[in-house]
């Protein structure tokens, strides 16, 4: 009957997602008055797992197979699976991102269990199963409710805070049936993006717009990137000129994020600017327009030419930090 | 190779949206409906492979779940150059029945590269895709923005966490596409709007299908607070207010 969540690793290592994915399960599984189990695929020492504890999980069911060392959709939803139907689970968590994306919705066809996408919070309601999440990329909440016996919800990225609990869980090393008919993909070639923060992964996000008026004009927004430890992002015109680097546009088309400061130099602010940043906690705009729409959206802004306002804060941030 | 792409019918992204009969109804009034951005990009994308001898794409069909209305939007992917059409007759509900009606409708066609959209711009649900490969019992491959073919070999793009992989999966298969797929969408020329009025659309009835969620009610967020605006000439103001008041630095 446990609430299961299905926690992610990089390389060995869990993240605060995986941690605040564990919390929210944890919470959901005291409402229901049930334990967490948290399932874990992958090469994952016994240290890293017992990390997942401190956050709420009683159980840890740890699969490392080396079938299983690249993400195969329909073989991961199979074991998953396999796993939901041995702990009788019927209710099972993920986080709303790719990897989350590629898996849930499959788990939800095959176990018929109603699936809520990119839930903010806890369920209002257990009877209905009630959820929120964001509609028409952002412009609107709905309450979706969950009519299935099994119910899967994803998670919104930086929506849920830590809570920490500080169990001992048991841990419980899996031999799931993996025949290999059913891995059908394979990977040719992994790319990584080194060295820098991940845009989706960001607390802080730099972000510039076409008011940047030049991809020369980019060294402040890395600098203050750099000593903020933040991610650099941009507005959709500015990649697809080819200024900044595709994977670095926000938007409705592009990244949806939800840091806890996003700051835009140079950007009108959109609506489908602001479909990919409304959630993030904070927002400052800097912009020549006072009449810019992101002023809308922003918490602290200032009216003013971004060239000239970048030195300054970077000299201003280097010294709050170094005193 | 057979390409079909699943097309959601959505409200222009610049729709104020509007709630009616007590919140719990979009209101549909004025709203100009467009084919969703990511299909349209998944559409330009096959279209470019059909183009390119060496992929030998033999045809490329689209299909949306909805109703006669859902008609303007299809003939618009008509006209930028898919071949033909299929529309189930149904209401869309969620994504779990959008995407076993499109199970059941395809089931015995033979696609070999079924094209989904990684969200649709309404419901943000990012389900159909996963779903209907579950249900065809077919591999998945998700946020893909790459999709290449050649001697009849498909590898597709795939982004991950800071990175991107290339993987290589046998056909059939469902890609749930993203930004990247194409660069930038095809529009319809006069000849193809022509065209469009020819082609057909196959109208399928629907299948009776489990409802696991429903959509309750709808909310619309709260206006923020006011902008506080700091003298460009005291930038130190604004970072003693994020590092005490907001706390996020
Ligand atoms: C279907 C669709 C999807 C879209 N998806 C996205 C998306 O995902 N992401 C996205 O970003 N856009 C998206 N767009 C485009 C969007 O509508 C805007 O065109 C775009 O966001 C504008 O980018 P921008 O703010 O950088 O440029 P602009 O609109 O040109 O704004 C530049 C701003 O910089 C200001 N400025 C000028 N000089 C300075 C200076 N020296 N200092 C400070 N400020 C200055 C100006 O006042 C202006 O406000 C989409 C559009 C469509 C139709
Ligand atoms: N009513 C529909 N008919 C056909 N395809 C759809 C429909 N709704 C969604 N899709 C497909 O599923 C993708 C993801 O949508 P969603 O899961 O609703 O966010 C879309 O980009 C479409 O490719």
């Amino acid at each position: 009957m446990s609430v299961l969540v299905f926690t992610e690793n990089w390389d060995g290592q869990f993240k605060k997602l995986s941690f605040e994915l564990v919390s929210y399960a944890s919470k959901i599984a005291e409402m229901l008055n049930t334990t967490t189990t948290a399932v874990s695929i992958g090469n994952v020492g016994d240290s890293e797992l017992n990390k997942l504890g401190k956050y709420g999980a009683d159980k840890i069911i740890s699969v490392s197979d080396n079938k299983l060392v690249n993400l195969d959709n329909q073989a991961y939803t199979a074991v998953i699976a396999e796993l939901a139907e041995k702990e009788g689970a019927k209710t099972i968590i993920f986080s709303n991102n790719n990897v989350g994306k590629a898996l849930a919705p499959r788990l939800s066809a095959k176990l018929k269990a109603g699936l809520v996408s990119g839930a903010i919070k806890v369920p209002g309601t257990i009877d209905p199963f009630t959820l929120t999440k964001k509609v028409f990329s952002g412009k609107a909440f709905a309450s979706v409710i969950i009519k299935s016996e099994s119910k899967i919800i994803t998670l919104a990225q930086n929506s849920f805070k830590l809570i920490e609990k500080n169990n001992t869980p048991s841990i419980e090393q899996y031999a799931p049936q993996v025949s290999d008919d059913l891995i059908k993909t394979s990977i040719k070639n992994v790319e990584k993006q080194t060295g820098k923060v991940i845009l989706t992964d960001a607390d802080i996000v730099v972000s510039g717009g076409r008011g940047m008026k030049s991809p020369d004009n980019w060294g402040p927004i890395e600098e203050l990137a750099e000593i903020l430890g933040a991610a650099t992002a941009c507005s959709r015109p500015v990649s697809d000129e080819g200024w900044r680097p595709h994977n670095e546009h926000t938007g409705q088309t592009g990244k949806i994020i939800a840091p806890n400061l996003y700051f835009a130099f140079g950007i009108s602010g959109a609506i489908q600017h602001l479909a990919g940043i409304s959630s993030s906690k904070f927002i400052v705009a800097v912009n020549t327009d006072k009449e810019a729409p992101i002023f809308e959206a922003a918490d602290y802004g200032i009216i003013g030419d971004a060239l000239k306002v970048l030195p300054e804060l970077i000299s201003a941030v280097k010294e709050v930090k170094s005193s | 190779m057979k390409i079909l792409i699943c097309l959601s019918n959505v409200p222009d992204t610049t729709t104020k949206v509007k709630f009616v009969d007590n919140n719990t109804q979009l209101d549909k009034t004025g709203i100009q409906w467009i084919i969703n951005p990511w299909d349209e990009l998944a559409l330009t994308r096959a279209l470019e492979l059909k183009e390119d001898a060496d992929a030998s794409v033999e045809s490329i069909t689209v299909i949306t779940v909805g109703g006669k209305d859902s008609e303007t939007t299809i003939r618009k992917a008509l006209a930028i150059g898919a071949d033909d059409a299929l529309r189930v007759d149904a209401d869309p509900g969620d994504a779990y029945v959008v995407a076993s009606q499109i199970a059941e409708a395809i089931k015995d066609k033979g696609y070999d590269i079924i094209l989904c959209g990684i969200e649709s711009s309404d419901y943000n649900s990012s389900l159909v895709g996963g779903m209907l490969s579950e249900l065809l019992n077919i591999p998945s491959i998700s946020a893909v923005s790459g999709l290449h073919i050649s001697n009849n070999e498909v590898t597709l793009d795939r982004d991950i966490d800071g990175g991107k992989e290339v993987v290589s999966a046998p056909t059939p298969f469902v890609a749930v596409v993203q930004k990247g797929i194409a660069a930038e969408p095809r529009i319809a020329s006069m000849r193809g709007i022509m065209m469009a009025k020819k082609k057909p659309i196959d109208v399928i009835a629907p299948q009776s299908v489990e409802v696991l969620t429903e959509f309750a009610g709808y909310e619309l967020p709260q206006s923020k607070a006011a902008c506080k605006i700091i003298d460009p000439e005291n930038v130190k103001e604004l970072v003693d207010l994020l590092r005490n008041e907001a706390k996020v630095i």
